[in-house]
């Protein structure tokens, strides 16, 4: 039975991280050139990281399946990074972060990893500048700051709407600076399929070219994943079509911890399902709460003549609008955190006063339009807003926008230690794929600051804590025994998938997957729902290998086989997801569980019983996994309810 | 909505392609140009057909993946969008639309409407970048920068990728793509030490790589669907006459 040890450093909370940096084995230049390091995925995480580790001197193969590294979902992230640099004066440090962090993940998450989060967080910033990413700057020249995510101080740092994309391509570039000079080399279209064990460590994976169809297998003294989340097990969610978790589910089935699955995080401000052919929602950035207001109309007949075209918003009497954040939580109102926002919307929609479809709600810029004239909107948003209209068709300066909440972010992911290793020594995992920042709710901004600082900052430190053990070992032949194994076991599989000619679609069965999982692991989730998953989900899994249809062969470029693959590991996701959120008697954070909620509708959490990391170690597909508990403890920080009433 | 397509399939890279015909019916105004796709290959799954290959990912317009000529012009007849955000409601009942892969010697096909775009990647890699490592840099508020050229720098940055400024011009040049990057450092000071080797090292691997000449015609900044001015190009220019002769 596998034992879990964070292995944290000993000593105060603020000074640990600096003295792990001094106790830490180094590898020194000329044995860094012998190491090759394998990093899968290339968006802030694993960029990030291969850049620096190329800098550093080893050598590194760095995989996605995208066209190109620079295309990662990364790109897509809008509002803006957090960074405890206190330049606007207004009282912010790095405990504050991390105090922020650990409350707004509702003390789920490990205290040791936040805080050096925050620590290098300052650092993230120095670095993109120099990099010459275009931040938003002040009239003075110096960096703009914005509040986000009902944070009480400005911390976070933009590139108007774009700030995941001018991060990553600064990552991106970095990277193809040690492209150049030799020391990272790029394997794009290149899906990994599984990991390689030798003598129970990690060494190498077994990939499918996927313009040809190749099955390959590479090696490497030590494997990064940084693959993101599964947010796309839903089908609709804000990912991109091809964000996936099997690399993350693979080193489950090889024997790596999954650590809380059942924390997804819920966007509150997405655009809402307009149609059963669509394939995907658009966020539409959380920093439109700074100055926009949620509503819904507080009378029926409201509701009704809306539905039916009778009234439009504006018609709607300021009095007999229900402004619901603002009125259950007086002291954050619209800028309460995202799984509270969620929350809020649902109820309010589940009550019968949705608007559109009935699960939407209206998020109006009237009022600050009138407030700071429509030019001062246009130069924060006017991106957003223009998206917005592309979409709908309708113009969110005239009538408010309609959003609805979507899943966007997995907190949960592979267990990790302080070093960021996961159970399989010589297996890292980094980014969104990994567990341990941001516990059962994460906070607006954090997650490019996670991103970058695990890839830029921990892992070319502690990483070499463990490869200064490798110096000695040999570049191993991929002949070995154990690259034929997990080859053959790919090609199996492939095969199997390729011979089942059934009748539908991998399309139509992810969407079948996903609508049960958003119903019964959605947004609120109950003891029964949660029992009728597990056994939805086995049966949709063995309907899934009896009656998928993938057109084409293995050998050829195939979209629809690549699908498929990951929706056969998304269904088996979605199981181990469900038992997680049936464990966990609680709610907390982005987990609500219907039995565990006060009077007013709010979440309870219950610290005594589960103030605990649930990592889970596979035992067969099918088969009950067993749960490893990691348990918390906050040395630093006064644990107590969540309140944005007062 | 109901509309005949007109797709380019290709097996693959060495393979003679083709025009094939398909009809797709009650399509929703509301639907992306490749959620209409999706519709369209669901059909050919459920006739054992193979579907149409084609690039996407993100489906928001920002990750460039998307590379569609669609009745002639790079991401079809909407302006400043990708073809992920182009909907149906663009064209009208019973038009019939011609979907191509780009069309340019330096992004060969590789299947149908998918196309390989690495030769951007090798121009990044000959210098678009600051040469800095992780680590030891200056605090980031050292240098002020004039708002408006960090402003103008950003202008620049947001060119993601696509290639539809390529794949619009006669002369398959990738002026625009390689402007953007040269412009977007020339806004700011960092990386000013290496401003001259960079821009000589892009410019070479661009014509290196098989990429047209500039002639100002401007259907690049006319199809970017992030709208980046032909502005950049007259900087790359001066970026490149300067470090020639200076």
């Amino acid at each position: 039975m596998t034992k879990l040890n964070a292995r944290i450093p000993e000593g105060p909370l603020a000074e640990k991280w600096t003295s792990y940096k001094a106790g830490q084995k180094l590898v020194n230049p000329a044995n860094k050139r012998k190491l090759d390091i394998i990093v899968v995925g290339t968006g802030l995480a694993g960029a990030s990281a291969a850049a620096s580790l190329g800098e550093l001197g080893f050598n590194v193969k760095a995989f996605c399946y995208q066209d190109s590294p620079r295309r990662a979902h990364s790109i897509a992230a809008q509002g803006g990074i957090n960074a405890a640099k206190n330049y606007p004066n207004d009282g912010d440090s790095v405990y504050r972060l991390y105090y922020d962090t650990i409350k707004g993940g509702d003390y789920r998450a490990r205290e040791a990893n936040v805080y050096r989060l925050a620590e290098v967080s300052g650092s993230i910033i120095d670095q993109c500048v120099a990099q010459g990413v275009p931040f938003a700057r002040e009239y003075g020249g110096l960096l703009d700051n914005r509040s986000f995510g009902g944070a009480q101080v400005s911390r976070t740092f933009y590139a108007r709407g774009q700030t995941g994309q001018q991060l990553l391509l600064g990552a991106y570039s970095a990277m193809m600076r040690q492209v150049n000079a030799g020391t990272v080399k790029l394997f794009p279209r290149t899906e990994m399929l599984d990991i390689v064990l030798v003598e129970g460590k990690a060494r190498g994976i077994i990939t499918r070219n996927l313009v040809t169809g190749k099955i390959e297998r590479h090696f490497g003294h030590a494997v990064v994943i940084a693959t993101g989340g599964y947010g796309r097990a839903f089908y609709l969610s804000t990912n991109a079509m091809g964000s996936n978790g099997s690399a993350v589910w693979q080193v489950y089935k090889r024997g790596a911890l999954f650590a809380n699955p059942s924390f997804v995080q819920i966007h509150p401000t997405c655009i809402p399902v307009h149609g059963d052919y669509q394939s995907k929602l658009t966020l539409m950035s959380e920093s439109l709460r700074n100055d926009g207001r949620i509503w819904v109309p507080k009378k029926k007949e409201d509701v009704e003549a809306l539905s039916e075209g009778r009234i439009v918003p504006k018609d709607i009497a300021e009095d007999d609008r229900d402004y619901y954040l603002e009125r259950r939580y007086p002291a954050f109102g619209n800028l309460v955190p995202r799984d509270v926002a969620s929350r809020a919307a649902k109820e309010r929609c589940d009550a019968g006063f949705g608007v559109g479809s009935g699960l939407a709600v209206y998020l109006d810029f009237q009022e600050s339009i009138q407030r700071l004239g429509k030019h001062v909107i246009e130069e924060r948003y006017g991106n957003l807003f223009q998206m917005y209209e592309k979409i709908v068709d309708e113009n969110p300066y005239e009538t408010p926008m309609m959003i609805y909440p979507a899943i966007h972010y997995c907190m949960g992911g592979v267990w990790v230690d302080y070093e960021l290793m996961t159970t399989i020594p010589g297996l890292f995992s980094l980014g969104e794929c990994n567990f341990s920042d941001h516990g059962a709710n994460r906070l607006g901004a954090s997650a490019l600051m996670q991103g970058l600082a695990d890839g830029y900052f921990i892992l070319p430190y502690t990483i070499q804590n463990y490869l200064a053990s490798e110096i000695l070992t040999p570049r191993m032949p991929t002949t070995l025994p154990e690259f034929g194994e997990a080859e053959s076991h790919i090609r199996e599989r492939l095969d199997k998938l390729m011979q089942i000619k059934g009748s539908q679609s991998v399309d139509q069965i992810h969407r079948k997957f996903g609508l049960l999982l958003w119903e019964l692991v959605g947004m609120a989730r109950n003891k029964e729902g949660l029992n009728k998953a597990v056994k939805e989900f086995a049966m949709l899994r063995e309907e899934f290998w009896k009656d998928v249809r993938i057109p084409g062969g293995a050998e050829e470029m195939n979209p629809e086989l690549e699908k498929a693959a990951r929706v056969a590991d998304f269904i088996e996701t979605g199981e181990l997801m469900a038992r997680d959120a049936l464990q966990r008697e609680e709610s907390c954070g982005g987990h609500f569980r219907e039995e565990y909620q006060t009077p007013e509708g709010e979440a309870s959490r219950n610290d005594d019983d589960f103030m605990f990391v649930a990592a889970w170690e596979y035992t067969g597909t099918g088969k009950e996994p067993v749960l490893h508990k990691e348990a918390l403890h906050y040395e630093s920080i006064k644990v107590q309810t969540r309140n944005y009433k007062i | 909505m109901d509309f005949t397509l007109k797709i380019w399939r290709q097996e693959n890279a060495s393979a003679k392609g083709r025009f094939e015909t398909y009809k797709v019916t009650g399509i929703s105004s509301d639907c992306s140009f490749l959620e209409m796709l999706d519709i369209l290959n669901q059909q050919l799954i459920d006739k054992f057909e193979i579907p149409v290959c084609f690039d996407h990912d993100c489906r928001e317009g920002i990750c460039g993946a998307c590379s569609l000529y669609i009745n002639g012009r790079p991401h079809g007849p909407d302006s400043a969008v990708t073809a992920c955000q182009l909907h149906m409601r663009k064209f009208k009942d019973g038009d019939t639309i011609i979907v191509e892969p780009w069309r340019a010697r330096p992004f060969p096909v590789i299947k149908d409407l998918v196309v390989d775009r690495s030769s951007f990647d090798r121009i990044i890699e000959a210098g678009g970048y600051v040469s800095i490592n992780t680590g030891g840099v200056p605090d980031a508020n050292t240098i002020p920068i004039p708002r408006a050229n960090a402003e103008t720098a950003m202008d620049a940055a947001a060119c993601i990728g696509c290639g539809a400024c390529v794949a619009a011009c006669k002369n398959a040049s990738a002026m625009l793509f390689v402007a953007a990057k040269v412009s977007q450092f020339a806004m700011l000071p960092q990386g000013r030490v290496e401003a001259k080797e960079r821009v000589m090292r892009m410019v070479a691997k661009m014509d290196e790589l098989g990429f047209g000449n500039c002639t100002n015609t401007g259907a690049c900044e006319a199809e970017c669907p992030k709208q980046i001015s032909l502005s950049h190009i007259a900087r790359l220019n001066r970026e490149y006459l300067s470090a020639r002769v200076l």
